[in-house]
């Protein structure tokens, strides 16, 4: 296994303007975080919103730039100021956006949607663009006469399988899916879930799966990264996480998730408080004002990311083992 | 005697194409104190029913009951004065868009305060100390400072904490929640489904809990509503639901579930929910059922007694021997 992934110290600062004449105020939306995928696993995100999630999904697509840290993608390093390469790598790595009513535009009929890719990234004819994409539609579980159809006419499950064909079309390698399910009913993100799993084992694909589902994360991931407010504080490999969570942080998320046996209702880890702003995030560790173990040291140095067992956990107690 | 019972309900909406019957024939009695889960797809229903009861549906909506009664008072020729005066006091509502459900216009204070106006005729001073009551029953901190905020000035959590407390200003006797915890956040989500269950507690309030995920309504409530494709599919239990579910559609939307999923592929649902114009003969779920034969496509099912689960199902499942299938 060789990492096709490899994310080292990524940082976005995003400016804020307060007003006409104050300076504006930067938003550390994701801190120093390093990771890596394995080419062929699926590595999901997870994390409430504001966690920075949906930030480090677009620094892996180059929607945006790192400002500081580097990222190494297929063998290739694009680092922060330096954009390098990145014309050839974004086809390398492709996303699928949350919303398949707004990912789609309501003007362009499904073919043209799924082939402009192919048109600014390859030399094919017009004949030979329509035959590729005839052939992903069926791979995606659709039909070849919908290639003339609006995404008006599509309900929202087969909407986002044409938003995985418009993201298959140049044979990426990466995937990420940036909560490919949360818009759909249960029925159809099961559906969905499956042409994924379909999807992966057929052309050998890396997904990046981000998502605020625990019990859609279980099902899908190989190896899990929790992230609070900008930075990674567990990761693990599924088992490990779900089997023995060790950040406080993932305890409460894990138990929080609603059970879906009646029988398993009682007493649960609860939560008070909310997300800190980002603005303002509290020192030391940044769990420290919600966390039940919360001591003088969690409040005055941040823990960093330290490997117990299988998993990597950033924290404190559970480093000097008071959980 | 039953706070709540309809019989019956049906709405239907005028559309350029024709009439629409988004709920048909729902039934549903509510005892005081109780919590009730509607669940069901999107287009199921679940909402639309709830609406019309609360009559705050759009004017090319047309509500038909047989039976539309809170605490012994009919509700289906009421007039819209009479109606103000029962609706936002002993009943009430929260929707699932917390942030677009305030008004962005006035403070939370003026806003949850206005309730206690109208319908408890408290006097200033007795509102702000039973405003202040309220959001600290909710949990929000520094409720003095929070009354002068106004809606964009909090997070979603506290949005919708703020909803409840103004929909239980008025001690309401019934309280409807509609997907009050898909727009936030899982430990937000639990914070606010414990929040709920212990006001329902402490007042005796009865609840109802319209909601897409199967995993609040194992969490929460007592008896379960499945709708499907605007009509009421199963009615049981919680308990017996999850571990006997009657209707095949049930059966799959407990299936489809990943955390119920034993292998590798999560079983699916075939096709989509019908809409207005593609509804098929018989059985409307008969298309994207395993079990459908010849009578599913041209009968309409019976409804099963309440053994089975009052399903609308010619072959319930999990039937015993003895019983009719």
């Amino acid at each position: 296994m060789n990492a096709i992934v490899t994310a080292r110290n990524l940082s976005q600062v995003y400016e804020v303007k307060r007003g006409l004449f104050a300076k504006p105020l930067g938003l550390k939306a994701v801190k120093e975080t390093s990771f890596s995928v394995e080419e062929g696993e699926t590595l999901a995100i997870v994390g409430e919103s504001g966690c920075g999630k949906s930030t480090l999904a677009r620094i892996l697509t180059m929607i945006e730039e790192p400002t500081e840290g580097e990222l190494e993608i297929d063998g290739k390093v694009i680092a922060a100021g330096r954009t390098g390469d990145v014309k050839s790598l974004r086809s390398t790595v492709q996303i699928v956006f949350q919303n398949p009513y707004g990912a789609l535009n309501p003007r362009q009929k499904v073919g043209a949607i799924i082939e402009e890719p192919l048109k600014i990234n390859s030399n094919l004819s017009r004949a030979e663009r329509r035959e590729k994409v005839k052939a992903l539609l069926a791979e995606v579980g659709l039909r070849p006469e919908h290639y003339d159809r609006y995404p008006h006419m599509f309900s929202g499950g087969q909407r986002q399988r044409i938003a995985i064909a418009r993201a298959l079309i140049l044979d990426p390698k990466i995937l990420v899916l940036d909560e490919p399910v949360s818009a759909l009913d249960v029925s159809i993100q099961a559906a969905v879930l499956n042409l994924l799993a379909d999807l992966q084992d057929r052309l050998n694909l890396t997904y990046v799966f981000i998502s605020h589902d625990l019990s859609v994360v279980k099902h899908v991931a190989d190896r899990v990264l929790v992230m609070y407010l900008g930075r990674p504080v567990e990761i693990a490999p599924k088992e490990a996480l779900y089997g023995e969570p060790k950040h406080p942080y993932t305890r409460a998320l894990l138990s929080a998730t609603p059970a879906t046996n009646p029988d398993e209702r009682g007493e649960r880890i609860r939560l008070t408080g909310e997300l800190p702003s980002p603005f303002d995030p509290p020192p030391g560790c940044s769990f420290n004002p919600r966390c039940p173990y919360a001591n003088d040291r969690c409040r005055a140095e941040r823990p960093l990311l330290k490997r117990h067992g299988a998993s990597e956990v950033a924290c404190f107690a559970v480093d000097e083992g008071r959980i | 005697m039953s706070l709540l019972t309809i019989k019956n309900l049906s709405v239907t909406f005028q559309t350029a194409s024709g009439p629409f019957k988004a709920v048909d024939g729902f039934n549903m009695t509510l005892q005081p104190g109780e919590i009730l889960g509607i669940v069901g797809e999107s287009g199921s229903g679940k909402s639309v029913a709830m609406l019309g009861l609360m009559g705050l549906l759009p004017p090319t909506a047309t509500v038909t009951a047989d039976e539309m009664s809170f605490e012994g008072r009919d509700m289906r020729g009421i007039g819209a004065r009479e109606r103000r005066r029962i609706v936002g006091a002993a009943m009430a509502m929260i929707f699932q868009e917390p942030m677009s459900s305030l008004n962005p216009c006035f403070t939370v204070g003026f806003q949850i305060k206005e309730s206690l106006r109208i319908h408890m005729k408290l006097d200033r001073k007795a509102r702000h100390r039973r405003a202040i009551e309220l959001l600290e029953a909710v949990g929000l901190p520094e409720p003095e400072r929070r009354l002068k905020a106004y809606p964009h000035q909090l997070s979603g959590g506290m949005s919708q904490r703020v909803m409840i407390a103004m929909a239980t200003a008025c001690r309401p006797k019934l309280l409807i929640a509609d997907e009050p915890t898909t727009a936030l956040d899982v430990t937000i989500q639990a914070q606010i489904l414990d929040l709920l269950v212990d006001l329902q507690k402490d007042h005796g309030m009865a609840m109802i809990l319209i909601t897409h995920d199967m995993g609040v309504v194992a969490e929460t409530a007592q008896r379960v509503i499945v709708q499907y494709a605007g009509q009421q599919v199963e009615a049981q239990g919680v308990e017996t639901l999850f571990t006997e579910p009657h209707h095949p559609y049930t059966a799959a939307l407990l299936s489809a579930m990943p955390e119920r999923a034993t292998g590798d592929r999560l079983p699916t649902i075939p096709g989509v929910v019908p809409g207005q114009g593609d509804r098929p003969n018989g059985c409307l779920f008969n298309p994207r059922c395993p079990k459908a034969d010849a009578l599913c496509r041209t009968v309409v099912p019976p409804r099963q007694d309440e053994t089975l689960g009052r399903a609308l199902c010619h072959y319930p499942l999990n039937a015993r021997i003895g019983e009719a299938a």
